[in-house]
């Protein structure tokens, strides 16, 4: 029997993407109707029950989210949906994208009518502009069938959409940056306070929610929060879309149920590893995510059960790495891509990075200096706490981890 | 080294533009969609990049400084200030084309192509440059040509592929 479920993926492949005709033919905008039908403390009510944290990385509870975007005073908010999707591994937002634009765009129309947004932002990666005619295309049948505009469905909520690109930088993900962009700036992050929901785009209270989280937006107001609690486990209920690739058979996106193990993951639904081969290590949630060595695999996909071994679930995407390649030349790799990815405003994540780099450069050589380990570390932490913004924070999650896991790599047994 | 990254001045003829001018109306001369207007003004410029006088021409018809269009054009990387190739080939490096071998497609690429990378090809037709990751990490190792994403790839896919843009 598959392990794989179908609720935020449900459309996948049931209806042509181009068409809102054969969206709306299956049950398309039932979702958006409901809401509208509903008070906004009702939608928000669902989202809480339903118990969803935000898919971008950082699991921020969808419900609570949506409920402090509605209290911040102003007639004026902006929802921006951060189809980013940077970290590498991650490539679960394309899918929906290709395979579901209606569901994002209704889901975007929820999520404004929620808060109280008259637009909606949709900021997609320069490396998915091939996808941006197809949204825009959704967009436009959406506004000529009344699902955007004014008064939609006949009420007085109105809402539009705007498509904007990112240009290759990582960084743009993390919400100030990304709003600097969207203002026709470089990707620099913003200082905090204040924050974007309060004074975000263009000084507009801003709501910023991620692909998946949007769509599921959707599935919550279509089918009722039971329906998400019907998956996964007591503590930790519902799907997730995850995207697992690296030395596996079935790289690709899968929707499984919270509590599958990673081994079940791997083996059962990704087909296991190519030859046979062992395992070295497993990333979770991208560069930004940690790592977990092979004895961890019997740990359920969930929150609590991966946080109490150090592990995340951030972006959802689960790469595997076999023996071929050592803990240090995956660490090198990581490293390689935050220090061109550092957007450089900050000394502990731009020359943090840089350091670090340097004296993995000297362990995987072996001539490391005796003090090597110990600034290793010490850097490690600074950029954590003293970072500017969450990349310099998270840049060290893989190092952390593997000196928590492999000490032995770094001499430290 | 292939071909020798010459200043080209005075790249803005009249039949650019007009075309410039279309992309700006099309947004609505509005300057916070500076990132998607030289995105798309890079496309149609010959050698795929934003020239002095193109990113001087931007700035004054959308009335923001120079140094605004210069902060974007050099942050992100994407765009480039200097002339490239007709098309631009992204190999990328991150870590799942690392661990499925993109060193492999690299050797096959500079051979098929006969440059470095970080290079262009003699003709202009093509130039090839790392990339981050780009979201194929499921056909791992990849490659993408101007918008168009190949992976799974071997030497003789390669071959053929190339041989469509040339
Ligand atoms: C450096 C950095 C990159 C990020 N990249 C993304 C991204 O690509 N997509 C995304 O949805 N969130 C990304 N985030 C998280 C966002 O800042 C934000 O938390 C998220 O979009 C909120 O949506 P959610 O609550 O629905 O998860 C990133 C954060 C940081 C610090
Ligand atoms: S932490 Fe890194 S990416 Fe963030 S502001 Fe500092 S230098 Fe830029
Ligand atoms: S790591 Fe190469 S496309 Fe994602």
């Amino acid at each position: 029997m598959s392990k794989t479920v179908s609720l935020i993926t449900e459309n996948y492949n049931k209806y042509n993407p181009d068409s809102i005709d054969e969206y709306i033919n299956i049950g398309g905008f039932t979702g958006l109707k409901n809401a509208l039908n509903m008070s906004s403390d009702e939608v928000i009510n669902i989202a809480k029950a339903s118990k969803v944290m935000g898919r971008g990385g950082a699991a921020y509870p969808l419900g609570r989210k949506w409920e402090q975007a509605r209290s911040v005073p102003g007639d004026n908010k902006v929802v921006i949906c951060n189809a980013d999707e940077g970290e590498p591994c991650t490539f679960k937002d394309r899918s929906m994208l290709e395979n579901d634009p209606f569901r994002l765009i209704e889901g975007m129309a929820i999520a404004g009518y929620t808060v109280g947004a008259q637009n909606g932002y949709l900021y997609i990666r320069e490396e998915y502009r091939h996808l941006q005619p197809k949204m825009k295309n959704a967009i436009k049948q959406a506004k000529e069938k009344g699902y955007l505009g004014n008064n939609i469905l006949g009420t007085d909520f109105n809402y539009d959409i705007h498509v904007y690109s990112g240009a290759g930088a990582y960084v743009c993900g993390e919400g100030s940056a990304l709003i600097e962009s969207i203002e026709g700036k470089s990707g620099r992050p913003r200082i905090k306070p204040p924050f974007i929901k309060q004074c975000g785009l263009n000084q507009l209270p801003t709501c910023v929610n991620n692909v998946e989280t949007l769509a599921i937006g959707t599935a919550l107001l279509t089918h009722g929060a039971e329906k998400y609690l019907s998956y996964g486990t007591a503590e930790c209920p519902g799907t997730k879309v995850i995207s697992i690739a690296g030395n596996v058979n079935k790289p690709g996106v899968y929707e499984i149920p919270f509590g599958l193990t990673l081994r079940e993951i791997i083996y059962d639904i990704a087909g296991g590893v190519p030859g046979n081969k062992k395992i070295t290590l497993f990333q979770l949630g991208g560069a930004s995510g940690k790592i977990g060595p092979p004895s961890l695999l019997d740990t359920p996909y969930a929150y609590d059960d991966l946080h109490k071994v150090g592990l995340v679930i951030g972006s959802g995407a689960i790469l595997v790495i076999d023996e071929n390649m050592s803990v240090l030349e995956f660490l090198k790799s990581i490293q390689e891509f935050f220090c061109h990815e550092s957007c450089g405003k900050c000394t502990p994540c731009r020359e943090g990075n840089k350091q670090i780099a340097h004296i993995l450069d000297r362990l995987l050589a072996g001539t490391q200096k005796d003090t090597d380990i110990s600034t290793l570390i010490r850097l490690a932490k600074l950029m954590s706490q003293a970072s500017f913004c969450g990349l310099g924070e998270t840049a060290q999650s893989a190092l952390l981890n593997a000196i928590r896991y492999f000490p032995e790599e770094f001499g430290l047994q | 080294m292939g071909s020798i990254a010459t200043p080209e001045f005075e790249v803005l003829n009249s039949e650019l533009t007009s075309k410039i001018d279309k992309i700006l109306s099309e947004n609505e001369y509005d300057a916070s969609k500076l990132v998607g207007i030289l995105l798309d003004i890079q496309d149609i410029v010959p050698k795929k990049y934003i020239p002095m006088d193109v990113a001087a021409y931007v700035a004054s018809e959308l009335n923001i400084p120079l140094t605004g269009v210069y902060d974007v054009i050099t942050f992100y990387s994407s765009l480039s200030d200097k002339p490239r190739a007709e098309n631009i080939i992204n190999l990328c490096k991150s870590i799942v084309c690392r661990t499925n071998n993109y060193m492999d497609l690299q050797k096959s690429l500079e051979k098929i192509l006969g440059i470095k990378v970080g290079e262009s090809t003699a003709d202009g037709k093509f130039a090839l440059q790392y990339s981050a990751c780009f979201g194929a990490c499921d056909v791992a190792p990849a490659i993408k040509i101007n918008q168009d994403v190949y992976g799974n790839l071997t030497e003789e896919k390669l071959e053929e592929i190339i041989k469509r843009y040339r």
